[in-house]
């Protein structure tokens, strides 16, 4: 009997992965490359030269309007009123309780115009949180740009000169977390914004979604990293990266039943921003408890095995206490580790604890986050 | 993709080459292909008994944990510890890499396992291509 199949959504450049040979996989609904020739050589060519990440399945949701940012702070946990126009910070949307609705990178367009950057897997739910949170408030507009733009990461050390070749914008001038609109491969007005999500440096560009342009600009940035070795890099090495790098992933090291503190994402939640954003109360009312009952840990494992999401995290006595969230050989370190929640007794650096691995305990132990940070560039 | 017309095969993608009761066990090109870059492989002892149709061993590639199969019953008479450090060389070639040395119970059970070419055509329907 055949179960009821929904089509899957495709991005523009889906008949370019196939023509590349990727192995694809069913990501949040979306038909997605996981990897091209393989995901540990993508991997190392994003952390020692560039690599090209189709990320269009990413939604884009628009404020517009003079109420954009008074919505956008009501939304959103970090201060966008301390945002530059051109300039992007991490935030998150949170439920009243203080767990997530979705993490979001917010970009200041214009002085009232905001673009946050949502997750593919969240794309409807989080397109009607803001309109039941915010459809109310005056003076803003809210847009589903999601389907408007194939959104192209370009990551790596050589990413700028990569990107450069196809750009007049003086790159190097877009410091981290900034964005500008130039010029690119021929197209007026594409904002690159010089962010990731892969610990390494890198820009993400915004261009039209159909497919003969989304195809030819594909074309040209493997054509200019050619000489610093581009690979096509799949979502398989999207998640080393970023889990070598300690960053969040929605449905794993954030959900509905996570909240900011545990996943240790206190530092970008403005409780004093002066606007009572979803979740503030709940958050304030955690610190004045003292805080977090389990945090977000950094595991390496130190007997062999590679703990894995899902995977339980016990105490050596062989009690359980948690569970890994996102677990992987890491193929830049060249480590087996892992995020798991732990309760905040066993938090503590380098406290021993084991992992459940197909009924075997596994010892692992805490170690500080990120597991890899990116070396600073020689002036 | 290449399956050497001599070895015999499962559906979970070992493959087994067999003089008399001595088997040679390894996994797939298939399997390899799919699994992606592998970084680890856990292998029974020497004196180990397996048995036809179950888990021997696994093996784990960056993103994906895989259990091994027995393709026949027997006890294992050699372990590729190689595979050890260098679990890559089953990516490099599949066919050549072998995991366990076996001293087959019933050289009978081989009849049971799929040709090179019945095994090829199991791989093209499950993928569907």
């Amino acid at each position: 009997m055949a179960e009821a199949t929904t089509e899957l959504r495709k991005t523009a450049l889906n008949t370019i992965h196939r023509a590349h040979k990727a192995k694809m996989v069913d990501f949040g609904g979306w038909d997605m490359p996981v990897e091209y020739q393989g995901l540990v050589a993508e991997h190392m060519a994003v952390r020692t030269g560039v690599g090209l990440f189709d990320v269009s399945h990413m939604g884009d949701i628009q404020f517009r309007g003079p109420g954009s940012l008074a919505a956008v702070q009501r939304l959103c946990m970090n201060d966008a009123a301390k945002l530059q126009v051109g300039q992007a910070h991490y935030s998150a949307m949170l439920y009243p309780d203080g767990t997530f609705v979705d993490d979001v990178v917010v970009h200041k367009l214009s002085e009232n115009d905001y673009l946050i950057v949502i997750n593919a897997g969240t794309r409807e739910k989080d397109v009607q949180w803001v309109r039941k949170t915010v459809g109310h408030m005056p003076a803003v507009h809210v847009s589903d740009y999601s389907d408007m733009y194939t959104q192209l990461a370009i990551q790596g050390p050589r990413a700028v000169e990569t990107l450069q070749k196809l750009t007049d914008t003086d790159l190097s001038g877009i410091k981290g977390y900034w964005f500008t609109w130039g010029k690119v491969a021929g197209l007026y007005n594409v904002m690159i914004a010089r962010t990731g999500y892969t610990g390494e440096d890198g820009f993400e560009i915004y261009i039209p979604s159909d497919e003969q342009t989304s195809a030819r600009v594909w074309g040209e940035v493997l054509a200019a990293g050619a000489e610093f070795g581009i690979l096509p890099c799949g979502l398989g090495a999207r998640n080393t990266l970023r889990l070598e790098s300690a960053m969040a992933l929605y449905g794993h090291e954030i959900s509905e039943t996570i909240n900011v503190y545990e996943a240790g994402l206190g530092r970008y939640a403005k409780l004093e921003k002066g606007v009572d954003f979803v979740g503030r109360e709940a958050l304030a009312a955690i610190e004045a408890a003292g805080g977090p009952k389990r945090k977000l840990v950094g595991l390496e494992m130190i007997e062999r095995g590679i703990g894995r999401d899902g995977y339980p995290v016990c105490a050596v006595s062989g009690e359980r206490i948690g569970q890994i969230t996102s677990g992987s050989p890491a193929p830049f370190l060249k480590k087996n580790i892992a995020l798991a929640y732990v309760p905040v007794q066993y938090a503590g650096l380098d406290e021993v604890v084991a992992v459940e691995i197909r009924g075997q305990l596994v010892k692992a132990k805490v170690v500080p986050t990120p597991f890899y940070r990116r070396p600073k560039k020689a002036a | 993709m290449s399956y050497p017309a001599s070895y015999r095969y499962t559906k979970e993608h070992e493959w087994i080459s067999a003089d008399g009761t001595a088997g040679t066990v390894g996994i797939t090109d298939y399997a390899q292909s799919s699994l992606g870059d592998i970084v680890f492989v856990e292998l029974p002892k020497v004196g180990d008994a397996v048995e036809a149709g179950k888990i021997f061993g696994s093996v784990e590639s960056v993103k994906a944990v895989s259990d091994l199969y027995s393709p026949v019953s027997g006890t294992v008479t050699a372990v590729n510890e190689e595979l050890k450090d260098k679990p890559e060389k089953i990516n490099e070639d599949a066919n050549a890499t072998w995991m366990l040395k076996l001293d087959l119970k019933d050289a009978g059970e081989l009849d049971a396992l799929l040709s090179a070419e019945d095994y090829e055509k199991f791989v093209s329907e499950e993928t569907g291509h």
